[in-house]
């Protein structure tokens, strides 16, 4: 099936990635639930609401990137993913 | 009695979740595997990277199409939303008066997109069309499809008619919720009616003008067949909105990796505005 849709790796790791994130936060939410708190964000979040938030930025970051430089997404990337850490601890 | 948590009523959820997962999520997770190749045909595809978001991005073709879809989308909320309240405001409040004006009023509703686009081709037309006709015996210059301003204004003018009784009808239901009391009470203080609006109407129907903002711009930043219909995205590509830009491009060019990488970044824009209004009005309820 993977040949026939023309899965290509990139996409493939890129989708398991994202499956392993959310299936350790369901895991980590059953182990210890987390409540809404006030970060640095204007607004109550939930651990979820902040890895939803992260993951989105994550995108319009790399998209900026794409858009405004010639520099490798892996920086990209690595920008994204200690934004992402930074909200879900702080945030 | 003590309650025994049991979680296994969710199994029932599986059914739900697999027909989602073939119906949108695998065909979306097809679109970002899109974005990454360059495709001729069956078995003739190959891995691009991120070129194509890359070319998009740069595309001032595409980055046209955003700016006026933006520009559409804002004058459609600057023009739907007060004029919704005002008729919201004058319709009678009830009786037989009342569902009358919303059987009138809902009527555009009802009618097909492709519909209204025809609707209005003719009927703005300056040869057969009464609107076109009347406009031009008034001694104005009005042809929409030569005329860039004139192909706007049709174009707005026909989204205000089909939509704005959207906004109507929410603002008429978010009135009519509003306790008797209130009235009487601003009546008591001698509040004007502008006082009673300011401070009594306006601040209750606030979360259903955020449904109606949030509905009517993903719509309209969605529009695609009327304007179609309409004016074809011309005179030019003055009236060409993005859906528009992003058909072409994935059916009659057939190119299928930008399309893709083209509607990851549309998706990602509509994400991002549908996330903020949810959370404004959630935002909102919470307050209360």
């Amino acid at each position: 099936m993977i040949a026939w849709m023309n899965w290509t790796p990139t996409v493939v790791v890129f989708f398991v990635v994202i499956a392993m994130i959310l299936a350790v936060m369901t895991v980590y939410e059953i182990v210890s639930p987390c409540t809404e708190r006030k970060g640095f964000l204007p607004i109550e979040t939930t651990r979820g609401d902040r890895l939803f938030i992260g993951l989105l930025s994550a995108a319009y970051i790399n998209l900026t990137f794409l858009a405004v430089s010639d520099i490798t997404l892996w920086v990209a990337l690595a920008v994204s993913v200690a934004w992402l850490l930074v909200l879900l601890r702080w945030g | 009695m003590e309650k025994i948590p049991n979680n296994r009523a969710w199994w029932l959820v599986l059914p739900v979740f697999l027909l989602v997962a073939f119906s949108a999520l695998i065909p979306l997770m097809t679109v970002v595997n899109y974005s990454v190749q360059d495709i001729f045909g069956p078995g003739q595809a190959y891995y691009v990277g991120t070129e194509w978001f890359k070319e998009v991005l740069a595309d001032e073709r595409l980055q046209d199409s955003l700016i006026r879809q933006f520009v559409f989308s804002g004058f459609v909320l600057l023009i739907q939303i007060p004029l919704g309240i005002g008729v919201a405001l004058m319709m009678p409040k009830s009786g037989v008066k009342g569902s009358l004006c919303l059987i009138l009023i809902a009527i555009p509703l009802l009618i097909p997109w492709n519909v209204v686009g025809t609707i209005w081709q003719i009927f703005a037309r300056g040869d057969i069309g009464l609107f076109g006709w009347g406009i031009n015996q008034l001694g104005i210059d009005y042809n929409y499809t030569g005329d860039t301003l004139d192909a706007w204004l049709t174009v707005l003018l026909m989204d205000v008619w089909h939509w704005t009784p959207l906004v109507a009808l929410l603002c008429y239901s978010g009135l009519r919720a509003i306790p008797e009391a209130f009235y009487q009470a601003a009546e008591i203080d001698r509040a004007s009616k502008w006082a009673v609006f300011r401070y009594i109407q306006l601040p209750r129907l606030k979360s259903v003008l955020i449904i109606a903002v949030l509905l009517r711009f993903m719509d309209s930043f969605m529009i695609y067949i009327e304007p179609f219909v309409l004016t074809g995205g011309g005179p030019g590509s003055s009236t060409t909105f993005l859906s528009q830009t992003l058909t072409t491009m994935a059916i009659g060019q057939f190119d299928l990796g930008r399309a893709a990488a083209f509607s990851l970044i549309y998706f990602l824009i509509v994400l991002l505005i549908s996330w903020l209004f949810f959370t404004a009005i959630t935002h909102a309820d919470k307050e209360k």
